[in-house]
């Protein structure tokens, strides 16, 4: 070419000039632990299935919790969702209503008929569990799941557990847990109902079973010694909750005194008000802001008309009367008496003390270390005997459950490995996406959708369910509240704020083979962290270069 | 005033640069991976610079709006400097180059060229730094206003020289310290002068079309590059460009610091028709002026060895007043 006067080189682009060396520290794209994954204690995925639900994808988003929890709609009701309180967007406005989003997504597979299909391939290998409540359950779910047969053995007429015996259907409507019980039985799971495991080796044996898992709960109830000279009015709250779910009317009388401060006390007290009583009393030792009982579970028994007394201690009782004494707390929060009596009158009064485990059939098993009334385990959930592993409220930890369906996920992972001889590996985790990490400015200002609520009148006279579902506009909305903490949605923010066009976005089969929506072109990136602090959801690091 | 924000909740709604669950018609000009990259990789602005960010911002939705048929005359600044080192451009734009003060002059000449030789179609857009626009190229700029010219005339105001090594221009912000207004003696820092705002010099021209934006809302900026786009005759865009280089800031926070000035009033964001202000950005989340001036050093004689609330109280004023004067807070609120 001929070029002008002076000039000796050939005109070209400044694709030529690689940037990539003025850079001392590198974007990289990550994947940081949302902390509703982080707080969820059956490991659920929620970051991700409400990525799905964004987009209307409800049968993705639904499968996506499978992955974890085989219950969606039964924990979208009764989980205690600590995700929420561990949820960024609280920190924003309001915490995503996770569990509201998580209930309409179980529903809509209810609806839908959608199912999951455990592999073809079988191990060969024979578990068994022993107690179909949601630990067992989930165990027998998961492990169906990595191709092991599964034979749940339960003491009770149904499936279950407290789920069935204890949570009451104004909670939880029966069809809901039978129709998501019936769906991990139509996945090959066999349950034995009313039968009670005596002897653990023997019916391992008799069933060539490789390896048990033990979830029998927690099912004796604590008593506490109140003479009485009438010992029938004093009834047990399993015993009537378990009553009432069979059907049957068990005789309170008008006037039900309720002894506890929990979960249990609160449900029993509402079950009495059901049940005609037209007072119900819920009578604890300490005060209403050290109650175990959440604080909605006491205000929707205080809307449906249960009446509290505070700071006190049933003594004894004598037709009808009942003697109480008056507590104080001391600097530890502990209730000390104070010598001051008085009465109440009742026509029954149930305890609500809470429960301990059955441990009696375990006798003849060796190694087994049990402290404290539960049995321990390893991080494998492995008792102190090779091959028995066990969870849920018989193991030390959180009675919930949402913590029983995750020791049943957890201990079917490590028994598949023990199983395959591979033994328990947990995971590396992912470094927290917490609120710091986030650049809130480009969520858009939404406050939560709000559930429908039955009216107070039909509260207190009928067992239908207390707080609706969202709908589907609802649900969709609340779905797309979520900042989707630590990863990446693709909002092209990285894409759009580089100053030297070094970040690629990848479309189609690009970004399916890469695993990303993007692409850091380190050809050219000067590494100006631009990207990293305008990603929302804090879904770039910047590393030092090494040279 | 651009505001799908309003109607519509998709999680960040039209915040972002993108959105997968919004509808592609109404996605930004830079979430389309096919973008024209009208400033191409490779160029030697610093690490983090807002004026090259500003100059593809605009540069791409103007060949949008357009459909490519653009031609661009630049003045003399960093972005001319940094993009065209002989012998590489880093331009995907038919692109001309003169002098540091005739850039409107240059395009008032390419747009007579185009007129004569029948190409209505071919439009023009002259763009170059505040030093370039408010100082030395004023008078052209004035001439083009004018005569109302057939050109849009882009200014990439990073509030000082910064090409030649940060000195002040007539944009520079009261108290910044700048090369030649360094921060020493009884007033550090540049004076509090009258300002000069040429956004408010040009509406008094009565041109057709008059607006502010900031690389910190790219839908905004596409949306009055397009609107100016759509118009003939003299229009002018003045495009706040945080440069981390003179400013003193992190080179990731650029955008953050020039969203900090649009939400503390300091830049008001508006448009303006035939002379008339017709629309204004309103601030989403209030932050008093201290905040943006805390994010940079060449404001740091403010707040080290201790707070100079006189300063900071007149600065906070400036805040106010632009509020006030442009109306940056939705009417219930200021109640
Ligand atoms: C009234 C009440 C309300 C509650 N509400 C909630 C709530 O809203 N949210 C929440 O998260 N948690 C709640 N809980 C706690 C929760 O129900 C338990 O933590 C959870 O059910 C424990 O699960 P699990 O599988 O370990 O045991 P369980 O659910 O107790 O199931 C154990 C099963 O094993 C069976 N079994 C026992 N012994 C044997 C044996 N030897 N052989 C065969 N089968 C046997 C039992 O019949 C039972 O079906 C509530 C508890 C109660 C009592
Ligand atoms: C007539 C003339 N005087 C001085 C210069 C030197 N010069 C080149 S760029 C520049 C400063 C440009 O400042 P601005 O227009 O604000 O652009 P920036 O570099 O800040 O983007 C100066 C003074 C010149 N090129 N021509
Ligand atoms: S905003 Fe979304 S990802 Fe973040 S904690 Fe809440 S639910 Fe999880
Ligand atoms: S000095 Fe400022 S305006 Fe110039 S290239 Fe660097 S960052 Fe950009
Ligand atoms: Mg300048």
């Amino acid at each position: 070419m001929k070029k002008p006067f002076a000039i000796t080189l050939d005109v070209g682009t400044s694709l030529a000039n690689k940037t990539g060396s003025w850079r001392t520290e590198r974007p990289v794209y990550v994947d940081r632990l949302p902390p509703c994954n982080e707080a969820c204690p059956a490991g659920e995925n929620i970051q991700r299935w409400l990525y799905h639900a964004e987009s209307g994808d409800y049968e993705s988003a639904w499968r996506e919790i499978m992955k974890n929890n085989p219950m969606p709609a039964t924990m979208g009701r009764v989980c205690y969702h600590p995700c929420e309180g561990a949820c960024n967007r609280g920190k924003l406005d309001t915490a995503v209503g996770i569990h509201t989003v998580e209930r309409f997504l179980g529903d809509e597979a209810i609806k839908q008929g959608w199912k999951v299909e455990p592999p073809a391939v079988k191990s060969g290998k024979r578990v068994l569990v022993v107690g179909a409540g949601p630990s067992g359950l989930s165990c027998a779910y998961h492990l169906r799941l990595l191709g092991h047969e599964v034979t749940i053995d339960e003491a009770g007429p149904v499936a279950g557990g407290m789920m069935r015996f204890g949570i009451p259907k104004y909670r939880l409507p029966r069809e809901v847990l039978e129709a998501e019980i019936g769906r991990i039985e139509k996945m090959g799971v066999e349950i034995r109902l009313n039968r009670k495991v005596g002897d653990l080796a023997e019916v391992m044996k008799e069933g060539k079973f490789d390896a048990v898992f033990l979830a029998v709960g927690a099912h004796v109830a604590k008593r506490a010694y109140i003479p009485a000279g009438d010992a029938g009015r004093i009834l047990d709250a399993l015993q009537v909750l378990r009553k009432v779910d069979a059907g049957e009317k068990p005789l309170l009388g008008r006037r039900v005194l309720v002894y506890g401060g929990g979960n249990t006390a609160m449900d029993v007290a509402r079950t009495a008000r059901r049940m005609g009583a037209e007072e119900a009393i819920v009578v604890y030792r300490r005060s209403r802001d050290v109650m175990p009982a959440h604080d909605f579970e006491v205000k929707e028994a205080e809307e449906e008309g249960v009446m509290f007394r505070w700071l006190t201690t049933i003594k004894a009782e004598q037709s009808g009367t009942f003697t109480v004494e008056k507590m104080v707390l001391d600097e530890h929060g502990k209730a000390k008496p104070t010598g001051e009596f008085d009465t109440i009158e009742g026509d029954s009064l149930i305890l609500a003390l809470g429960q301990d485990v059955d441990l009696s059939f375990l006798e003849k098993v060796q190694g087994l270390s049990i402290k404290d009334g539960v049995v321990e385990v390893g991080p494998d959930m492995m008792t102190g005997c090779r091959g028995v592993f066990a969870g849920g409220d018989m193991v030390p930890a959180e009675r919930t459950v949402t913590v029983a369906i995750g020791h049943g996920k957890k201990a079917a992972r490590c028994i598949d490995g023990y199983l395959r001889g591979a033994g328990h590996r947990a995971g590396a985790k992912h470094e927290v996406a917490s609120f710091e990490r986030l650049n809130p400015w480009y969520y858009t200002d939404a406050s939560p959708s709000v559930q429908p609520m039955l009216e107070a009148a039909r509260r207190s006279s009928t067992f239908d369910e207390v707080v609706g579902g969202l709908d589907e506009g609802n649900a969709l909305f609340e779905a797309r509240r979520c900042l989707s903490c630590g990863n990446c949605f693709e909002c092209d923010n990285c894409f759009g704020v580089c100053p030297d066009n070094a970040v690629v976005k990848l479309e189609g089969k690009a970004a399916e083979a890469e695993g990303r929506h993007y692409r850091i072109n380190y050809d050219y990136c000067k590494g100006c962290a631009m990207c990293a602090t305008e990603c929302p959801c804090g879904a770039i690091r910047m590393e030092p270069e090494t040279i | 005033m651009t505001g799908p924000n309003r109607v519509r909740f998709y999680q960040t709604g039209t915040f972002t640069v993108g959105n997968r669950l919004l509808d592609v018609s109404v996605g930004s000009v830079q979430s389309d991976a096919e973008r024209n990259n009208s400033l191409n990789s490779g160029h030697r602005a610093c690490q983090g610079c807002g004026e090259a960010l500003g100059a593809r911002y605009a540069l791409d939705a103007a060949m949008r709006a357009v459909d490519g048929r653009l031609v661009v005359a630049n003045a003399t600044g960093c972005l001319e400097v940094f993009s065209t080192p002989y012998p590489e451009s880093s331009w995907r734009v038919a692109w001309l180059h003169s002098l540091f003060a005739n850039a409107a002059s240059v395009a008032t000449g390419m747009a007579a060229a185009m007129k004569v030789k029948g190409r209505r179609d071919v439009r023009v857009i002259a763009q170059g730094g505040d030093g370039g626009t408010v100082d030395i190229g004023f008078a052209c700029l004035s001439g083009m206003f004018e005569r109302n010219d057939d050109v849009l005339y882009i200014c990439y105001d990073n509030e000082a020289y910064m090409n030649t090594g940060v000195q002040r221009s007539s944009a520079t912000p009261a108290a910044a310290r700048t090369a030649t207004t360094p921060a020493a003696g009884d007033q550090p820092g540049n004076v509090f002068g009258q300002g000069k705002s040429v956004p408010l010099i040009a509406m008094a021209h009565g041109i057709p079309y008059v607006g502010t934006a900031s690389v910190a809302d790219l839908r905004d900026l596409e949306y009055k590059v397009g609107r100016a786009m759509a118009i003939r005759g003299a229009r002018y865009l003045h495009v706040h460009v945080p440069c981390p280089l003179g400013w003193g800031c992190p080179t990731g926070d650029t955008i953050k610091v020039a969203r900090l000035a649009a939400e503390s009033g300091l830049f008001p964001i508006f448009e303006a028709e035939a002379g008339e202000v017709t629309g204004r950005r309103l601030i989403r989340r209030p932050v008093r002026a201290e905040e943006y001036l805390k994010t940079q050093t060449r404001f740091a004689h403010l707040f080290n060895p201790k707070r100079d609330e006189a300063r900071l109280a007149l600065i906070q004023r400036i805040a106010d007043r632009n509020i006030e004067r442009f109306g940056l807070v939705e009417q219930e609120a200021v109640a």
